[in-house]
This record gives structure tokens, sequence and C-alpha cells, in this order.
């Protein structure tokens, strides 16, 4: 029997009906079969995999429990720095660096108990929204191989919905959890800004970059959530005080709960009928359920996108500069350090890293600081202004996580625009810094996963999680992959 | 036409704090190299800084002490340029709202002046490059290697406004900066090794009404003697470009301590574009009006003000702008003695004095280090006024003291130094030497009264220079019969 829920394993331990190295061999024998299809991690620590494991295995026979993660496999994005493993964050630039030091919310997981199986593929530096952006090549869907698995975290979201971890860390920026964990089936939260500790996440803007869970099922996400939490003294932009536990309300229900509903969230058109259906299914069964719905106007989110681009691009020009081939990572000669340093980015960048500095660099540059970065500050002044005013009159907002379903490779990566939309519902929750979470309710006619985006009020993680396990029971949408033991994973043209 | 020089001074100061800027790690940076880093000063992907508090605090120190108002929410910037040894290639600075603001230093003893103080900001050091082959240039070297233990070791920067006139005023007012600073115990404040670095803005225009020159800035000056003598050779050299009809270049020029000449170097287009925008990774401080009260009351006496107090009790001004002025250790020993009972004015002219020269000579680098303490000084100087000792001999005591031979009495006691002020006992040498030189004696009588120097100078050798001179004087006289 195959656990893919992290709450059911975590039983199924204490019964004795598996064991940590169970779950691990069961994780390994999954990414045999379905890797190569899919291409999720860029790091797979098989030995060290293992070796925890038959630690996790001995604690908890000696009575040292650690709780729910004790001895659970979970995959970690290639952008949170991993003591001893190599971590890349998808670019040639890192290509073989160790780091010396793990990320506070990769020592949690530890602290917890929970086992390390691998680093995942990600849009390098984690913009991108396919996972095509990785210097590694990209990471296909496993529900369709034809299609991207969304992204940044498209290693993570891909890996957990094909059962090659229990569960995943991913980071978001604009989307990079929410979207990837809508297009790959499976629940992927973002969390308040500064609940998690950015310490060893590899930047890319440090104002929106939010590490979160990716699960299948909200429950687990709130466990993983819960133990990557909390106030680090390394992060002065983390949260000091106490945050209710995500998981407090799973069993509250809907009843009573005011929904702000934001259809057109960041002036989104072009929602696909499919999405718009199983929105409006759901939003009726939530009713049904004695939750009250209000539409809501949010038009200052239509500046969403321009904003983050100009945000995002301005702070990762600088967060990227370090990346100069003098201490470490790639490095190509050059006849003066000048030379060597823009050799080295040069050959280390992609072409959208490489994109996004240069839109920062001019954003920030003098004679144009005030027309794009201030104009975009002012923005999110106003986002945040229009969000605070919506939730007067409701508990929290939803809407679509993305306006289609996964699309093809190569479908949007000829057109930087386009890509950029994929992420129009989920950039306004950063840009806020509110927590927001995705929920799988459907398929679509081609069989692909449809999410359901629930955001709440700053540190209001509880609610949120308490609505979107109100959502996931009434949607009961399975979330385990179509797997054919004999031919793999589905392709869309087959 | 009269030029005038017009001359503003930044200043960096390290802080001798524990730790880094923005990390544990120990600001010391003379240990092997690369051993005082972590992923923070690094600049390794995935740190993050947190400022450190004790540093807040000293430059709030400095600010205040400088009359600067606390900017009630400072900002963190970026300060965004490419260079080796800046790990992150960004420098964490200030940019629009700094820890402190509008405060002066007044410089300048009788006359002072004013100096604005425009601004007063926290920033992060950067690593240090060596560059290896060729001329030790970046330039021409093979390679270069990087100690970062520096990096991320908290600088304050102190700029003024453009209110200095000349390259005295320009060096009064660093050394006076670096007092304040010692006086603060903020930073070790040593321009030799470097914790205390100034750079000039130098420009010059026809008369005061006239609109500010072209300004060139002026790194690389080591000592105050080199600050003076850079500023005042681009004075000279400015004003002459520009009397005979010459322009100048907007530049930043490096002073060449043998050649006496500053030189042209990286010409600015304008100026550089450094992309300042808040550091997302930092949250704006709240210096609030307590927080700025306990810094307040941490304050110690500043070197203005201690000047005056030593005015006050009676020492020479010069000789209380010495005190103030040398080593910590000086002004101590001046204040122990006075307080042991000394008189001020003649404690400060042996301090500054005898005391400096002594342990000169004797190879002693500090008073700290020597043997002698205030309520010696006060004895010996007490010694003095009793007529106990002789000012030769009290010079001897001194160095027997320093050489910790003892207290002033027992030193005078073992070199066998006390003067001989006894009336009777000089009286029978008075006459035993005017027995034994009838001749002289009589051309004394007779009025050729030089001669009252011979039997003073018998009497100092008859008694190894212990006579007390005075009073064998006025017994020689009084023999004579003046
Ligand atoms: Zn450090």
């Amino acid at each position: 029997m195959a656990f893919n829920t992290i709450a059911g394993a975590a039983r199924a331990l204490r019964d004795g009906r598996v064991t940590s190295v169970g779950l691990a061999e069961q994780v390994l024998e999954r990414t045999s079969m379905v890797e190569a299809q899919l291409h999720a991690y860029l790091t797979l620590d098989t030995d060290g995999l293992m070796a925890a494991a038959a630690r996790a295995d001995e604690d908890l026979a000696a009575g040292k429990d650690l709780g729910p993660l004790h001895g659970i496999p979970i995959a970690v994005k290639d952008n949170m720095t991993t003591r001893g493993m190599e971590t890349t964050a998808g670019s040639r630039i890192l290509s073989g660096y160790v780091p010396p030091y793990d990320a506070t919310a990769v020592e949690r997981l530890r602290d917890a108990g929970a086992l390390i199986a691998g680093k995942t593929n990600l849009d390098e530096f984690a913009m991108g929204s396919s996972t095509e952006n990785s210097a590694f090549g990209p990471t296909r869907n496993p529900w369709n191989t034809d299609r991207v698995p969304g992204g940044s975290s498209g290693g993570s979201a891909a890996a957990v919905a094909a059962g090659m971890a229990l569960g995943g860390l991913g980071s978001d920026t604009g989307g990079s959890i929410r979207q990837p964990a809508s297009l790959c089936g499976v629940v992927g939260a973002k969390p308040t800004y500064g609940a998690v500790s950015r310490y060893g996440l590899i930047a890319f803007a440090s104002s929106l970059d939010q590490i979160g869970p990716i699960a299948h099922r909200v429950e687990d996400a709130a466990l993983l959530l819960d133990a990557i939490g909390g106030h680090d003294p390394l992060d002065s932009t983390s949260y000091p005080g106490e945050i209710e536990p995500s998981g407090a309300r799973l069993d509250g229900g809907l009843d009573g709960i005011r929904v702000g509903v934001a259809r057109r969230l960041g002036g989104a058109d072009a929602v696909e009928p499919d999405v718009e259906a199983a929105f409006d299914r759901t939003l009726a069964a939530m009713e049904r359920a004695g939750a009250v719905t209000l539409d809501v106007d949010l038009t200052s989110t239509e500046q969403g996108l321009s904003a983050y681009y100009l945000i995002a691009p301005a702070e990762c020009s600088a967060n990227l500069a370090r990346f100069d081939g003098v201490r470490y990572g790639l490095r190509v000669d050059g006849a003066t350090t000048e030379q060597m340093m823009s050799r080295s980015r040069a050959d280390g960048f992609g072409p959208e890293v490489t994109r996004r500095v240069l839109l920062g660099t001019f954003a920030l540059s003098a004679g144009y600081h005030e027309a794009f970065y201030g104009q975009a500050q002012k923005v999110r002044t106003l986002i945040r202004e229009d969000f605070a005013r919506a939730y007067r009159q409701c508990d929290v907002l939803v809407s679509p996580t993305s306006a289609t379903t996964a699309f093809p490779l190569g479908d949007r990566t000829e057109d930087p625009l386009s890509m950029y939309v994929s992420d129009v519902f989920t950039i306004p929750s950063n840009l806020a810094g509110h927590p927001a979470i995705s929920v799988p309710i459907g398929l679509d006619r081609h069989d692909l996963p449809i999410g359901f985006q629930v955001m709440a009020p700053a540190l209001e993680e509880a609610v949120m999680f308490q609505v979107a396990a109100g959502v996931e029971s009434l949607a009961g949408f399975d979330t385990t992959v179509p797997f054919d033991p004999a031919c793999g994973l589905r392709g869309g043209v087959r | 036409m009269t030029w005038e020089a017009v001359i503003g001074l930044e200043t960096h100061v390290e802080l001798s704090t524990e730790s880094k800027m923005f990390c544990g790690c120990p600001a010391r940076f003379d240990a092997e190299p690369n051993t005082n880093i972590c992923p923070v000063c690094l600049g390794l992907p995935g740190a993050l800084p947190v400022p450190n508090r004790g540093a807040i605090n000293r430059i709030m120190q400095i600010g205040l002490a400088l009359n600067c108002s606390v900017t009630r929410r400072p900002v963190f910037h970026r300060k965004n340029y490419f260079y080796a040894d800046l790990p992150k290639n960004y420098q964490i600075s200030q940019f629009d709202l700094p820890v402190c603001v509008d405060g002066y230093l007044e410089v300048g003893g009788d006359d002072p002046v004013r100096i604005g103080i425009e601004r007063v900001h926290q920033e992060e050091d950067t690593g240090k490059s060596t560059h290896r082959g060729g001329d030790g240039r970046i330039s021409a070297a093979e390679y270069s290697l990087l100690d970062f233990n520096r990096s991320g070791v908290p600088l304050v920067e102190i700029v003024t406004r453009p209110d200095i006139r000349s390259a005295a005023q320009a060096r009064a007012y660093a050394q006076e900066l670096r007092l304040l600073v010692e006086a603060l115990r903020v930073s070790d404040a040593r321009l030799e090794e470097g914790s205390i670095r100034f750079d000039a803005n130098v420009s010059v225009r026809p008369g005061p009404e006239a609109p500010l020159g072209t300004k060139v800035e002026i790194k690389n000056m080591n000592s105050f003697r080199s600050l003076e003598r850079a500023v005042s050779y681009e004075i000279e050299r400015q004003t002459a470009r520009l009397s005979t009809g010459q322009g100048i270049v907007m530049e930043t020029r490096h002073w060449d301590e043998e050649a006496g000449v500053t030189r042209g170097g990286r010409i600015k287009e304008g100026s550089s574009d450094y992309r300042y925008f808040p550091d997302p990774d930092l949250v704006p401080m709240e210096l609030d009006h307590d927080w700025e009260a306990r810094m307040a009351a941490l304050l110690p006496e500043l070197p203005s003000v201690r000047r005056a107090r030593y005015e006050e009790m009676g020492v020479d001004a010069a000789q209380a702008a010495v005190l103030v002025g040398a080593e910590a250790g000086l002004a101590q020993l001046f204040e122990d003695a006075t307080q042991a009972g000394a008189d001020p004015a003649q404690a400060a002219n042996w301090a500054t004095g005898e005391v400096v020269a002594t342990l000169r000579k004797a190879g002693v680098p500090s008073v700290g280090e020597s043997s002698l303490a205030g309520p010696s000084l006060a004895e010996l100087l007490g010694m003095i006024r009793q007529g106990a000792l002789s000012g030769t001999a009290a010079r001897e005591v001194l160095a027997g003291v320093i050489a910790g031979e003892g207290s002033p009495a027992e030193v005078a006691a073992s070199r066998d130094l006390l003067q001989i002020s006894d009336t009777g006992l000089l009286e029978s040498v008075v006459d035993e030497l005017i027995a034994a030189n009838p001749d002289e004696f009589a051309r004394l009588k007779d009025g050729e009264r030089k001669l009252v120097g011979f039997f003073v100078g018998q009497v100092m050798r008859h008694t190894r220079g212990k006579a007390d001179p005075k009073l064998a004087g006025s017994l020689i006289t009084e023999r004579a019969g003046f």
C-alpha cells in the first residue's frame, strides 16, 4: 500500500504498519519509475535518505518521537541551502556549489525529524512560471508529461504529485508555490511575509519571497508550515510574535465564513471556461455549506503585475550581484577582474535572469528610479489598502489560482509577457504580504488539475487553512496521479 | 582677485564593536586572513544581515557628541557597485535617512569656527585586496588575494558641510574629530591603521559670494600632516589653474606623500549611480526618545568641555590643549595629581613638559606603562615648593620614579638629592669658602657683584648640588654687606 499523505503515513508509522525505511523505499522506487520522464529532482540523496530513515526508525523505536514529520521524506526546492548538499538555484552559475549551512526552514525540517530526499528543479533563481527556465532542463507535469508543471517550484510540485516525496518545500515570490501546485493538482501555500524565515533561501526578491509547503492534503501543508514557521533571529524581517498554528482550525468548517469573491483579481481576463466553471461549482458548494459570498472590488490589483515586474527585478538586480565568479560558483577567466566578472555572469545566467537583472538595474537607475521603482512602491501601498478594505467585509478572499491549467512545454517561452501573465491571480498576495493557498478542486476537459485560491489577511493562516480544508472536502478531489506501472505517466499525445 | 577655498571632509571611523555590523563574527581584522568570516559577511547565497545594536549605540553617541539630531526611523539602503572585495557587490549603507543629521563641531582655539555636520551614517566595511605581481596595483597584478576579515566591520561616515576654508582648518577639524571619537571610546581611532580615514572635497572660487567651483575629491591621506599638505597643495593647484584660465576636472585625486602632490585618476562623470534603494532584508529601526536619552547619558566629558575646565583651573590654554590632545594617560595623570593637591598650573607644566620628555628619553610609550601616578607627581611638586628639591634634582627624582625606583621621597633619599635648606648648615659652608678664597671675597666686597655667582657655584660644588642656591646666594650677599 502506498502512502501519499503525511498525516496518514505518520499514523501508520506509529501503528507499526510501515517504517520510515519503508516510506523512503516507496519514494525511491516511485522516483526510479518516473524521474526519467519528469526530471523533478536536481539532486536525489538516495544514501542520505536511507541512512536518515534508518535512524528515524531507531529513534521512534527507542521512544524518541519528534512529531508528525518524524521519518517522512520531503523534497526541498533547490534554492534553499542544504549543508553539504549541492544547491544550484537552477542556475549554471551555482553548478557544483555546496553550501556550508542549512537554511533555517531546512534545519527546522530536520529538527522535526523529516528526511530530506533531495533538491528539486526550479526556474533559474525562481524566475519563471513553468520550470522551463532551469539551466538543467525542464520538469514535466506528472498529469501529462507534455505539459509544464508550472513554476518556479515545479520540481517540488511534480515530485509531491507523483509520489516522489510525501511533501515538499517551495518558495513563492509571485505565485511560485501556488501556481505549480494548481497545475500539478496538489496543495501549495504561501505564508504571511515574515512567517517563515528566509535565512538560507537564495534571494530572488527579498520583500516578496516566502518559503511554504506543498503536499497532497491541506492538513499536511499545515503540518509542514507549522514545523518550519516561527521567529528566526537570523532573519530581520521574520515576524517576532506568536502566530496561531496553521492547523488549529482545520475542522472549523465553512458555516458563517464570509467569502469575498475576487474573480477578476489582478485584472485577470481570459480565464479558461473549465477553470471558471470549476470555480463557480466550488463557490456554490461553499454557500451550501454555510459560507456567505460577496463580490469585492480590488481594482488596484490590476496594477499589480506591472508593479511586481518592477519591484521584483529591482531587488533581484542587487540580490544577484553577488554571483560574480570571485568567491564561489562558475568563474570564466578574463584579462581583468571586471572582465572575469562580466564573463562569469554572462555565461552563468540564463536569458530570463539576464532580462530581469537588466530590467531591475534600469528601474533603479538615476532619472528612472522614481518613475519606475518609486511608482511601483506606491501601487504596492494602494494594493495593501484595497485588501484591508476588502477584509473589513470578509474573512477570506477567493479566486482561481491560475487562469489556465497546465500548458504545453514551449507554449509561452517565446513571449515573456504571456508567461508573466500566468501569475496574475497570485501576485497581489505577495505584494500585500498576505498568506494564500491553492487547493485542487477538479480536472478540466483534458484531465488537467484546476486550483482554487484562498487568501487571508496577514497572520490569519489558521482561518485560511480552515477554509482551504473545507474546500478540499467539498471538492473531494483525488490527488493521485494516474500511473500505469507498465508504461509510466501519461503523455498528452497518447 | 582673492581666491577662496571651499573644503568639506568625509571621515570614515571604524567602530570598535565586539562583532561585525550584520553578523556575529569578531570585528577584528588583524587575525589570519579569512578566519573571522561567516556566510553573512562572505555574501554566501541565502545569508541575511541582522543589525548590531552595539554599533547603532555608538553611532548615536557620535552624532549626539556632534550636536546632531537623531532620525527616529533611519533606513538602511543598498549602495550598488561591483568590486571584488565587496562580497555582495552592494554595500549596506544609508541614503536619505541616516542615523544622525544636522550637527556641528567647533574647532580652532581662541577664534573658534563651527564646522557644520551634514550627516552621520552607518555602513559596513569591505574586505581587503592584496594584488600580487607587477607593481602591486590591480592593473598590472598577476592575481589578487582577498581577505574578508574586515568585510562587514561597522563603519561610521561623518560628512561635513563645505564650511572649511583652509588646509589648517581642515587639519584642526580632523584632529578635533579624532579626539572626540577617542573620548567616546567608540573606535581605536588610529590613522596609521586606517581605523579613521579622511577624504577631502576641495574646490576654489573667486571670493565668498561666487558660486561653488568644481570640486575634486582627495584620498589616501594617512596622517593629519598629509591631510593638511594635500589640501594645501590642491588649493594651490586649483588656484593656479583658475588664475591662468584653465578649468578644473571633477575627479578623484590621490595624495602622493613622497612627491608631495595629488595625482589624478578616475574621472567622475557626474556622480556615480549607485542605484540606492532601501534594503528589503532590514526593517527600519525605531530610535525613540528613550534610546536617545540612554545614549546621551553615556556621553563622557567632551574634549572642548575638558579644555575649558582645565583653563578655568588655571592651566595655560596651549598646555590644556596638549593635555586633552595627548594620550589619555597624560590627562589622567594631571587630573589625579591635582586631585592629590598639586597646583594645576604647575602640574600641567610638568605633565606636558618634563613628564613627556622623561618618558620619551626612557623609551616608555605611555604614562600608563610607567610607574608614575598622579599622587607621586603631586608629591614631587610639593617637594619642589617646600624647597626640598632643586629643579635639577626634581628632574632626576622624576626619572627615578618613572624607572620604578620608588616614591619621590624614597628616590630623593636613596639618590641623595635632598636640598640643604638648613640656614645654619649652609652658613658654615659659606664661611668656610670665604676663608678659603679671601681675594675673591675682597673683590666682591669692593663691589664686583658677579662674584656672587662664583661663590654660589663653589657652594653647590661643595654640597654636590644639594644646596638651595637661592639661600646660598642670599647668605653670601649678606656676608659681603650688601
Ligand atoms: Zn560574519
